[in-house]
C-alpha cells in the first residue's frame, strides 16, 4: 500500500531534511520510498511543505501529495494560520508539536474524524540540542504512532545523515520523542 | 546484490558521472546551476576522480569548453538548466555537427520572464533541433541509468553524437528516490575509456569546423541528419548489454497497457509516471486506457509509436512546453505528423500542462482521460490544443 506523509513546517526547521530521513529509514527498511519538498519560494520563517511516500511496491507517482494519510505538524503557530487537516483521509493521523492534549486539538479544530497524537517537541528539543529545531522529536513521534518504519532503521539514516555529537543527540531525541508519544 | 541507495535526481546523475571515468566536466558553477555539478565538484575535491573540472564564466563558455575538449579525444560532461541551456544554444549546434560524443544532464526548468525556477521542458524544447540525442528520465533511478548509457551511445563510431539526459527540475531534480546502483567496476567494464576516431592533435594538426560555402554545407546537414536517425541501431546494442550488467531494460519507448488500450496518453518525463498510476487505476474500473512514454525523444521513436498506437480511438498528447503561435506544441506536432504520414485518423487533443512547475496532480489527468474517452465514443474534437489546468 501506498502511505503519504506531507511535513508542515517553517523555512529553516528542517522540513525536507526530515521529509528526506524518514524516506532513508523506508529504504533501510527494503521498502519503496519518494520524498520531497514543496515547489515553492523557499523563505526563511514561512510556512513550507515537505512529502514522503513509502510503499511496498514501486512507486509510479510523481505529483505532490494532496491527499495524506499522515499530517506531521512541526510548528504549533502554524495551526491557526493554515488548514493542515487538509485534505488527509478519513481516519487519517495528525502529529502535532504542541503542549495541548490531543482532546483539546480535537475540540478546537473540530475534527472528530482525524486521529490525533500530540507531544512537546519544542521541550525536548530545547532539552537536548539546546536549539528549537523539532523535526527529528516528530520523526521519533511519527513513527511511534504510525509504525510506518522501524525505529532502528531511523536511527541508523539519522547517523548518517548527522555526523559525530549532531547526530547521537538527534537520535536521543528521536529516542526520547518515541518514548513520550502516548498511542492509546 | 546490486545496492539500493536514496539520492535526488541530481545526486544520481553525479553518482554515475563518477564511475564513467570522465575525463573533462566545464561548467558555469553559479544559478542556473545544477546540484549535479555541485556534488561532481566534491568528488573532485576528495580526489574520487581524477576528471579535470574546469569552472568557466558563462554556459556558452562551458559548451564550448567542452566541444575544445571532447575534439581533444577526451570523455566530456557538463550539465545545465533553464537559461544556462538557452545560452549554450548557439555551441550546442557546434557540438553536435563536430560530431563531439559530449553527455549533458538538463535539468529541465521554465525559462524567463517572468522569472521562474521550476520544472517544464521549455528551456530543452527551445534547443528541440540542435542535433543532439534527447533522452527524458521519468525517475531518479532512470536518471542514473540513462547518463550511463548515454556515454555508451554517443561515443558509438556509427553514432558520434551528444546526448542530453532530461531529467524534471525539482519533481526529479530535488527529489530523493531509493535507487539500484552499479559497482563501479561493472560500469568500467560496460564503458571502456574512450576511443575517438579523429582528435585534434598539435602534432598532427588536422582542420575541423571549417567553412562551407552553398556547394557543401548543405551535404553537411545531411550527413548529419542521417546520423541520428541511424543512432537508433546503437542504442539497440547498448540496451541489450546495459540490461545484461544490470537487469533493467530500456527501449526508445516505454509503453503501458497498450495490448488492449482503447485510449492512450503520452507524456515525456515525470508525468508519464503519474499518468501510469492513474492508469492502472482506472483500469481496476474498466477503462482501458494506456500510457506511452518516449525515452528517446531525438531521434523520434515514428516507428515504435505507430506501431504502439494503431488500435486507439482516441489520444491524448501532452507537452510541459508551449510551441507559441503553432498548430500544436512539440510533442503535439511530432505525434500528429506522425499519424499523418502512416495515414492514421486517430484524433488527437494536445494538452499543453505544468508550465513553470505547476503541479498536475492525479485528478487532473483524470480529467484528461474523461476527455479522451468522449472524444474517443463521438469522434468529434472541440479544441484540438488545450491549456490544462490554467486559470
Amino acid at each position: 500500500m501506498l502511505i503519504e506523509i506531507r511535513w508542515h513546517g517553517r523555512g529553516g526547521q528542517g522540513v525536507v531534511s526530515v521529509s528526506r530521513l524518514l524516506a532513508d529509514a523506508a529504504l533501510i527498511d527494503g521498502k519503496y520510498a519518494q520524498a520531497f519538498p514543496e515547489f515553492g519560494p523557499e523563505r526563511l520563517g514561512a510556512p513550507i511543505l515537505g512529502f514522503t511516500r513509502i510503499s511496498d511496491a514501486p512507486i509510479d507517482i510523481h505529483s505532490q501529495i494532496y491527499t495524506p494519510h499522515y499530517v506531521v505538524v512541526l510548528d504549533p503557530t502554524l495551526l491557526k494560520t493554515i488548514n493542515v487537516f487538509e485534505g488527509l483521509v478519513e481516519n487519517g493521523s495528525a502529529v502535532i508539536n504542541t503542549d495541548k492534549s490531543p482532546e483539546e486539538i480535537k475540540q478546537e479544530f473540530n475534527i472528530e474524524k482525524f486521529k490525533v497524537y500530540t507531544i512537546n517537541a519544542t521541550k525536548i528539543a530545547l532539552e537536548i540540542l539546546g536549539r528549537p529545531i523539532y523535526n527529528t522529536a516528530m520523526l521519533g513521534a511519527l513513527v511511534k504512532a504510525s509504525n510506518l518504519v522501524s525505529l532502528e532503521s531511523v536511527r541508523e539514516a539519522t547517523l548518517k545523515r548527522f555526523k559525530g555529537e549532531v547526530g547521537e543527540k538527534n537520535v536521543a531525541v528521536i529516542n526520547k520523542a518515541y518514548e513520550e508519544l502516548e498511542v492509546s | 546484490m546490486a545496492k539500493v541507495i536514496g539520492l535526488t535526481g541530481d545526486e544520481a546523475v553525479a553518482y554515475a558521472i563518477k564511475q564513467c571515468n570522465v575525463d573533462v566536466v566545464a561548467a558555469y558553477p553559479i544559478t542556473p546551476q545544477t546540484v549535479i555539478v555541485e556534488a561532481f565538484s566534491e568528488y573532485v575535491f576528495n580526489g574520487e576522480v581524477d576528471t579535470e573540472f574546469v569552472c568557466v564564466e558563462s554556459e556558452h563558455s562551458a559548451m564550448s569548453a567542452c566541444v575544445g575538449a571532447s575534439l581533444t579525444g577526451a570523455r566530456v560532461f557538463t550539465a545545465t538548466a533553464s537559461q544556462g541551456l538557452a545560452l549554450m544554444h548557439e555551441i550546442l549546434y557546434i557540438a553536435s555537427s563536430l560530431r563531439c560524443p559530449i553527455v549533458m544532464g538538463v535539468v529541465n526548468r521554465a525559462l524567463s520572464a517572468p522569472i521562474n525556477i521550476h520544472g517544464d521542458h521549455s528551456d530543452m524544447m527551445g534547443s528541440r533541433d540542435c542535433g543532439w540525442i534527447q533522452i527524458y528520465a521519468e525517475n531518479v533511478q532512470e536518471a542514473y541509468d540513462w547518463t550511463i548509457q548515454a556515454f555508451k551511445i554517443a561515443e558509438d563510431k556509427e553514432v558520434l553524437l551528444p546526448v542530453t539526459v532530461n531529467l524534471d527540475g525539482f519533481i526529479l531534480s530535488h527529489s530523493i528516490e531509493g535507487i539500484k546502483v552499479l559497482e563501479d567496476e561493472d560500469v568500467a567494464s560496460f564503458l571502456p575509456p574512450r576511443e575517438p576516431v579523429y582528435t585534434i592533435d598539435p602534432n598532427n594538426p588536422i582542420t575541423v569546423g571549417a567553412l562551407a560555402l552553398p556547394n557543401y554545407y548543405f551535404e553537411f546537414k545531411v550527413q548529419q541528419d542521417h546520423a541520428l536517425r541511424n543512432s537508433f541501431k546503437a542504442m539497440g546494442k547498448v540496451f541489450s548489454e546495459y540490461e545484461e550488467l544490470s537487469g533493467r531494460k530500456y527501449d526508445v519507448l516505454h509503453t503501458y497497457g497498450m495490448e488492449d488500450a482503447e485510449i492512450a496518453l503520452i507524456c515525456l518525463g515525470s508525468t508519464a509516471g503519474t499518468a501510469r498510476y492513474v492508469a492502472k487505476r482506472l483500469r481496476e474500473k474498466g477503462v482501458k486506457v494506456g500510457v506511452l512514454k518516449p525515452w528517446v525523444y531525438r531521434p523520434f521513436p515514428e516507428k515504435e509509436i505507430v506501431e504502439a498506437v494503431k488500435e486507439v480511438k482516441a489520444l491524448a498528447v501532452m507537452d510541459r512546453a508551449c510551441s507559441f503561435g503553432a498548430p500544436y506544441a512539440p510533442l503535439g506536432s511530432d505525434i500528429a505528423s506522425i499519424l499523418y504520414k502512416s495515414g492514421l485518423d486517430i484524433p488527437v487533443v494536445n494538452y499543453v500542462y505544468g508550465l513553470g512547475g505547476r503541479d498536475v496532480s492525479p485528478l487532473d489527468l483524470e480529467a484528461v482521460v474523461n476527455e479522451i474517452l468522449e472524444v474517443a465514443k463521438t469522434g468529434e474534437i472541440k479544441e484540438h490544443l488545450k491549456f490544462l489546468g490554467v486559470r
